[in-house]
C-alpha cells in the first residue's frame, strides 16, 4: 500500500527536535539537559510594549 | 496605620516573568512592606497591580515594555529601603543559562535564518503578546508549543487555524506540558522511551499518566499537549484531531491515550469519530465523565491511573503499597472525619474528586468537576474542600504552585489546625521546570505540626530520571512522617480508607 505523504506534524514526531525558545529563559537548560538543541531568544516586548500593535504587526507579518 | 504607596517605573526593562515573581517575593519579605509587586507594565499586569491597591491613584504611565516595581509599605523610609534592595537586584549582571549559545537572536525571523533546523518555538512571554509571537512561529512555519496563558479564545482559534492550514501543531495556548520526541517542553518529565503516545488537554493529567507508565517500565513516544480549552466548542478539538493524524501516521505510537476534562458533546463526537477510524487502540480518560460511548478500538478510564494501567495492559504493581494495610497502622484522629485536599495539579484535583465521590464522600471544589458544587454553590456548605491552588485565583500575578509551593503553606497550616479534619490530601509535581524540591519544601512547612495533627497523604507525580527524583522525594516526605502513595489515586483512597476507620 502506497504510504500516504506525511503532514508537517507526523514529519515533527519524527524529526529532531530542534527549539527556539521565546520567554522563560530556565526552560533552555532544562532542553540542554536532554540533548535537544536550543536557540533562547533575546526577546522584549515588541511595538514599544503595545500589545494591539504587536497583534497587528505579527498579522502583518513584520 | 498609615501606608505608603511607591511606584517606579523602569523604561523599556525586561526581564521574564519567573524572574520578577522571585524578585516580587523577596521585596514583599522586607521589613514594612505590606505588598509589592515587580510587573511589566502589560494591560493585565496593570490591573492585577490595581487590584492588589499597590498603585498610586490606581494607574501608571507604564507601557507593557516598562518594568513596574510597586509596594504599599508602613513607611516611606521601609518603601525606599526595599526599592534600593530590588534596584540592586535589578542592575546585576544578567547571567547566561550554563552553556546556552552566546549567540542570541532579537526576533523569530533572525532565529530561523540563523539556525538550521528550527522546527518549534517554545512561547511563554506574557499573554499579551503570546499570541503575536505564536503567529511569527507559524508564519515562518514552525510548530507551537505555548506556555502562556492569557491569551483570548478568538486568539486560541485564529492561531490553530492559521496551524492546521500549514499543517502545524500548535500546542496551547496554556499548555503546561508536552513531551516531543524526548524534548522536554515546559513542565515536563523524563520519560522512559516507548510505544504509548498521549494526547492532552490537561497538564497534571498527561504528567500523571505520562510518569505512571514509565515507572512501570513502559514508556512514551510522544505526549502532545493541546492546551486546556481546545475540546470546548469554540475551538473544536483542531489540534486534537491533528494530534489524532500525527499519531496514526507516527510509527513509534503503538496505543494512545486521550486525557481532557468532560468535552462539549459536539466535539466530544467528532473526536470519538475520528477515532474510530484509527488503526490504533485508545484509552479515554476524560476525567469526570461517568463514561463515553466509545468505538470498539477505545475503553473508556474514569481516572489517571485507569487510563495508566488500560495503556499499559496491566495492573500497577505498588511495590507492595496497600491501601489496608496502610490504613491499619494509622491512628485516627480523635473527633475528626473529614478530607482536605491541597493541589497543585488541576487534573490530579479533579482526579481526587473523582474517587472522593466514588467513595460516597460529599465534596466541593474551586475547580469542580461534573456533578460537585462549586464552592460559590449553596450546596457546597459542609462538604470536604478539594483545592486547586494553581486554579486562576489563586494565581494571578503569582507564580504557580508547582514553582513555588509556598503558595500552599498557609492552606496547609490552617488544614492541620482544623478540628474536623483528619487528613491533609496533597500532590507532589516533580520534573523540568518544577521546584527543585517540593517535599524539602512541604516537610519544612508541617515541620511544627503536633502530635495529634491531621495525617498528611502525599503523593509524588514524577519519575526516578527526573532531577528531583522521584524516589528521594517520597523518602523525605517518610522520614518527616507524610505518608506517601504510589500514584494520586492511591492517595485518595489511602485517604479514604483513614475516614472510613474514624
Amino acid at each position: 500500500m502506497a504510504e500516504l505523504e506525511e503532514s508537517p506534524a507526523a514529519q515533527l514526531l519524527k524529526a529532531d527536535v530542534k527549539v527556539v525558545n521565546v520567554g522563560l529563559e530556565g526552560f533552555v537548560k532544562d532542553l540542554e539537559d536532554c540533548g535537544i538543541g536550543v536557540v533562547h531568544l533575546d526577546w522584549v516586548p515588541p511595538a514599544g510594549g503595545d500589545p494591539e500593535m504587536a497583534a497587528l504587526l505579527a498579522k502583518l507579518g513584520v | 496605620m498609615s501606608t505608603f504607596i511607591l511606584n517606579e517605573i523602569r523604561k523599556g526593562f525586561y526581564l521574564d516573568s519567573v524572574a520578577l515573581m522571585r524578585l516580587s517575593r523577596q521585596i514583599a519579605a522586607s521589613p514594612g512592606i505590606a505588598e509589592a509587586a515587580l510587573m511589566m507594565g502589560t494591560p493585565s499586569n496593570v490591573a492585577i497591580m490595581r487590584n492588589a491597591g499597590i498603585l498610586k491613584d490606581g494607574k501608571t504611565d507604564a507601557q507593557g515594555n516598562d518594568l513596574v516595581i510597586a509596594m504599599r509599605a508602613d513607611s516611606e523610609a521601609a518603601a525606599r529601603a526595599a526599592l534600593t534592595e530590588a534596584e540592586k537586584e535589578l542592575d546585576k549582571p544578567k547571567t547566561q543559562a550554563d552553556g546556552a549559545s552566546a549567540w542570541r537572536p532579537r526576533s523569530i525571523a533572525a532565529a530561523v535564518a540563523g539556525v538550521d533546523g528550527l522546527n518549534l518555538a517554545l512561547i511563554s512571554v506574557p499573554g499579551d503578546f503570546a499570541a503575536a509571537e505564536a503567529r511569527k512561529a507559524l508564519s515562518r512555519g514552525l510548530h507551537v508549543m505555548m506556555f502562556s496563558d492569557n491569551v483570548s479564545i478568538e486568539d486560541e482559534r485564529s492561531l490553530k487555524e492559521q496551524a492546521r492550514e500549514s499543517g502545524l501543531l500548535m500546542m496551547g495556548p496554556d499548555c503546561g506540558t508536552a513531551v516531543i520526541g524526548g524534548a522536554p517542553l515546559a513542565f515536563a518529565n523524563r520519560l522512559k522511551r516507548g510505544g504509548v503516545g498521549i494526547i492532552g488537554a490537561s497538564g497534571t493529567g498527561t504528567q500523571e499518566v505520562s510518569c505512571l507508565i514509565s515507572e512501570a517500565g513502559e514508556g512514551i513516544s510522544h505526549a502532545i499537549g493541546v492546551g486546556g480549552r481546545d475540546l470546548k466548542k469554540d475551538i473544536g478539538g483542531i489540534t486534537t484531531l491533528m494530534a489524532i493524524d500525527a499519531l496514526d501516521q507516527d510509527s513509534a505510537t503503538e496505543r494512545v491515550v486521550l486525557i481532557s476534562k468532560p468535552p462539549h458533546p459536539d466535539v466530544a463526537k467528532v473526536v470519538i469519530d475520528r477515532i474510530s477510524k484509527s488503526p490504533k487502540p485508545y484509552t479515554v480518560c476524560f476525567i469526570g465523565a461517568d463514561s463515553a460511548d466509545l468505538p470498539s478500538n477505545a475503553t473508556f478510564a474514569p481516572t489517571l491511573k485507569a487510563a495508566s494501567e488500560a495503556a499499559l495492559g496491566r495492573a500497577i504493581v505498588n511495590d507492595g503499597f496497600d491501601v489496608k494495610v496502610e490504613a491499619k497502622q494509622l491512628a485516627p484522629r480523635k473527633g475528626a472525619s473529614r478530607i482536605e485536599g491541597l493541589y497543585c495539579g488541576g487534573t490530579l484535583c479533579a482526579e481526587a474528586q473523582v474517587i472522593l465521590k466514588a467513595g460516597g464522600r460529599q465534596v466541593a471544589s474551586n475547580a469542580a468537576i461534573p456533578g460537585v458544587p462549586d464552592f460559590e454553590h449553596a450546596d457546597a456548605k459542609g462538604r470536604e474542600r478539594i483545592i486547586d491552588l494553581g486554579a486562576d485565583e489563586y494565581t494571578k500575578g503569582k507564580p504557580h504552585p508547582m514553582i513555588d509551593p509556598s503558595v500552599r503553606d498557609d492552606a496547609i497550616r490552617a488544614a492541620l489546625k482544623d478540628p474536623p479534619i483528619a487528613v491533609v490530601l496533597v500532590d507532589l509535581v516533580i520534573g523540568y521546570g518544577a521546584h527543585a524540591d517540593p517535599a524539602g519544601h512541604l516537610v519544612e512547612t508541617v515541620a511544627d505540626r503536633g502530635p495529634d495533627a491531621p495525617h498528611i497523604v502525599a503523593s509524588v507525580c514524577g519519575t526516578e530520571q527526573d532531577p528531583q527524583v522521584r524516589s528521594e522525594q517520597a523518602r523525605r516526605l517518610r522520614a518527616a512522617g507524610i505518608h506517601v502513595a504510589p500514584s494520586n489515586a492511591d492517595a485518595c483512597e489511602l485517604a479514604l480508607a483513614i475516614v472510613n476507620r474514624t
